[in-house]
């Protein structure tokens, strides 16, 4: 560990799994934090139990605000692990000074999302802090769910099995970057932060063996497949051009230096499903997103690994995303 | 006229049946050669583009690439990191760079860790943003702390050019530009000190286009001639760089040693000559310029002409300013990676002492580094 915590540890990625080992593993261990699930699954198998902080980088961005994603976050946690979100709490941390109005526009977009989730705040906490101890507003939510499909785990993938993404990824990363001070990018990009509950749902009453699920979040669909291939000790292989990325995306992508699927989602997750279940899921999936598409298979190749074929004939490893993400030079 | 969109400049450029395409041309052809050759790819932009793409594995083995140093981020030696780092921790200074720079470790930390000491630290994509910080920050002073090669170095020149004329006072710079031939020329030239005897690899060229659309490919004119270096000035998609080095093995067969643009779409012998005129309004050579694992290398850096000295951060805070050179950790080998006798792989403390999260040598300091692309992409090979 460094002797100071950089941005660079809060990336979803490679320093900060080393920041949570050393530092909250250590002293927190025990049976269901290990796991390292989305959320942990507590009372035998009946509940789920999630928590996630928010800050954000302008508070209002396009296709959404701090305050849906604070609720989508949460609730899309409890929804990765099959669980319908029913009960959350809701802190804030505010900065002297911040405008009531654009405040009570966000907790009006928390209210929104939530009812679409079904769930409800039952507890909250509000502290306000002198201007310049915290960038406006944090938000912090706690959410429990209801499990309603059992067994979702990143430690249960098998040779052969199908990887699907549920739509185009990096809109939600490439939406703030462009956004940022600094860059400003005009864009007609939109956020992807949605909740995922209703579509979750929709895998579940239509039948098939749902493997493993995870929001791409911090860290992109590089982190979740790699997390999946690491806990399962098993190779992912990717099929590179299938990855469904928006043009737009592609474009800031292309000019920034990044790649799509590092980039964080707050709407878009990735699924795993048995070979015989390949055709029913791609059908389900594409209900709500045309895009989403099939885009690995599980092989035992390489254990432990996430491996990319291109069109040509090469292959490379995908590994987790490190390091702040920064713009390229020229 | 359809509208020129983004993805037009990149999508038929990475097209499966081209590259194949390419790659059968090449062993075709390099079994014609007489001895294996070895291309250095100046840019660390193409060193991205071959690992990324998986190129070696479909060149055959008499063709190899040796990694430039044509990496910004990369050379830069120690002592200049701490400047910025030193720079960033004056009282009222805001400090801009551009990407990488700022996980770039000096002696005492990188300025991320500056950053998280409580400096004021920004990265930009463009230097022109600067001007909106100064004028949002009137009691701060703005550092703009310019790295780069001939392709960065207008745009700080087109900062300067605005600071000046529009009377802005809370803009400094600190120049770290460098410039692409003269590092070529060492690197074939040079003796190793070290060693005390030099025989380079180098028997080729890919050239980066970028700064050829700035700088003309009229800066590799004595490569061939002089040298007897060709030189292929080159695009960074992979159909480009595949036909950059089917140009440079056709050159060996054919026995011909030239210099070509395979970036013709953009590319031209003399480049933008506005842009060379702004940077030759306000930038002169520097005699020397020490590059970060190859040392001093004669009229390789540029500084702001000494009229425009009220501008340079460099001497405004020369007496805060550590000026000792400070050498790589003695098991790094970058110098001689970037001088083509050693690949990354062949380092003690590659990958495990050194990563890209915690870098010791130059060529892992930034993403386009050889080390840093071959422990991202090279694990295969």
């Amino acid at each position: 560990m460094t002797k100071t915590i950089t941005i660079a540890h809060g990336n979803g990625g490679e320093e900060n799994n080393e920041l949570i080992k050393k530092v909250f593993y250590k002293h927190f261990e025990n049976d269901i934090l290990s796991k390292s699930e989305d959320a942990a699954v507590i009372e035998n198998g009946k509940l789920a139990f999630t928590t996630d902080s928010f800050t954000v980088s302008p508070l209002f961005f396009p296709g959404g605000d701090i305050g849906k994603l604070a609720v989508c976050g949460t609730c899309n946690d409890l929804a990765m692990m099959g669980a319908k979100p029913k009960y959350m709490t809701c802190s804030v941390i505010i900065e002297e000074g911040f405008p009531t109005r654009d405040l009570e526009k966000i907790v009006k977009s928390m209210k929104k999302e939530l009812d679409i989730n079904g769930a409800i705040v039952v507890s909250g906490d509000t502290k306000v802090v002198p201007r310049g101890s915290v960038d406006k507003l944090f938000i912090n939510t706690t959410g429990i769910g209801e499990i309603e499909y059992k067994g979702i785990s990143a430690s249960h993938l098998k040779e052969g099995m199908s990887i699907f993404v549920s739509r185009d990824v990096g809109t939600h990363g490439a939406t703030i970057f462009a956004a940022r001070e600094g860059i400003e990018l005009e864009s007609k990009l939109q956020t992807d932060c949605a909740s995922l509950y209703p579509e979750v749902k929709k895998l579940i009453d239509s039948g098939i063996e749902i493997i493993a699920l995870r929001d791409a979040t911090r860290g992109g669909v590089s982190a979740v497949l790699n997390e999946w291939a690491k806990s399962s000790d098993v190779c992912i292989e990717v099929v590179e051009e299938s990855i469904p990325v928006q043009e737009e995306v592609r474009g800031i992508c292309e000019m920034l230096g990044f790649e799509a699927v590092d980039l964080a989602n707050e709407g878009t997750y990735v699924l795993c499903v048995p070979k015989k279940d390949e055709a029913k899921a791609l059908e389900v999936l594409q209900e709500t997103h045309k895009t989403s598409t099939l885009i690995a298979t599980v092989s035992e190749q390489y254990k432990g690994r996430v491996l990319l074929n291109s069109s040509w004939g090469t292959k490379r490893f995908l590994d987790l995303p490190t390091g702040e993400l920064l713009p390229r030079i020229c | 006229m359809e509208e020129l969109q983004l993805k037009n400049l990149y999508d038929n450029f990475r097209d499966g049946d081209t590259i194949k395409a390419f790659a059968k041309i090449i062993a075709e052809d390099a079994k014609k050669l007489k001895k294996p050759i070895n291309i250095m790819e100046v840019c660390g932009g193409h060193t991205h583009t071959i690992m990324k793409f998986g190129l070696p594995q479909l060149l055959p083995k008499n063709v190899n690439f040796i990694h430039g140093p044509g990496c910004p981020v990369c050379i830069m030696p120690k002592e200049r990191i701490d400047h910025a780092y030193v720079l960033s921790m004056q009282e009222n200074v805001i400090l801009v760079t551009l990407g990488d720079m700022i996980k770039v470790p000096g002696s005492n930390g990188s300025l991320q860790d500056a950053r998280a000491k409580g400096a004021d630290v920004r990265f930009v994509y463009s230097p022109i943003e600067c001007i909106k910080i100064a004028q949002d920050n009137p009691d701060k002073t703005v550092i703009f702390f310019a790295i780069g090669f001939e392709t960065t170095t207008p745009m700080t020149a087109v900062l300067v050019d605005q600071v000046i004329k529009s009377k802005i006072s809370n803009i400094l710079f600190h120049i770290n530009h460098v410039t692409v031939p003269e590092v070529m020329v060492e690197l074939i030239d040079s003796r190793d000190v070290h060693v005390d005897s030099y025989n380079n690899e180098i028997d080729a060229f890919l050239g980066p286009s970028h700064v050829s659309v700035i700088a003309g490919s009229k800066i590799y004119d004595k490569f061939p001639k002089d040298y007897g270096r060709p030189v292929v000035v080159t695009g960074f998609e992979p159909v480009d760089a595949m036909e950059g080095i089917s140009m440079i093995v056709k050159q060996f067969v054919e026995k011909r040693c030239e210099l070509e643009v395979q970036y013709k779409r953009v590319v031209n012998h003399d480049g933008n000559l506005k842009a060379q005129d702004l940077i030759n309004t306000y930038f002169e050579k520097m005699s020397l310029f020490r590059w970060r694992g190859l040392g001093n290398v004669p009229d390789s850096g540029l500084k702001l002409k000494d009229e425009y000295e009220k501008y340079d951060a460099e001497k405004i805070y020369k007496s805060v300013l550590p000026i000792a050179e400070i050498e790589d950790h003695k098991l790094c080998i970058c110098g001689d990676i970037l001088r083509g006798m050693a690949k990354p792989q062949e380092c003690t403390i590659f990958g495990t002492a050194c990563k890209p999260t915690t870098p010791i040598g130059s060529c892992m300091v930034s993403s386009e580094g050889a080390c840093a692309a071959y422990y991202k992409y090279g694990n295969l090979i």
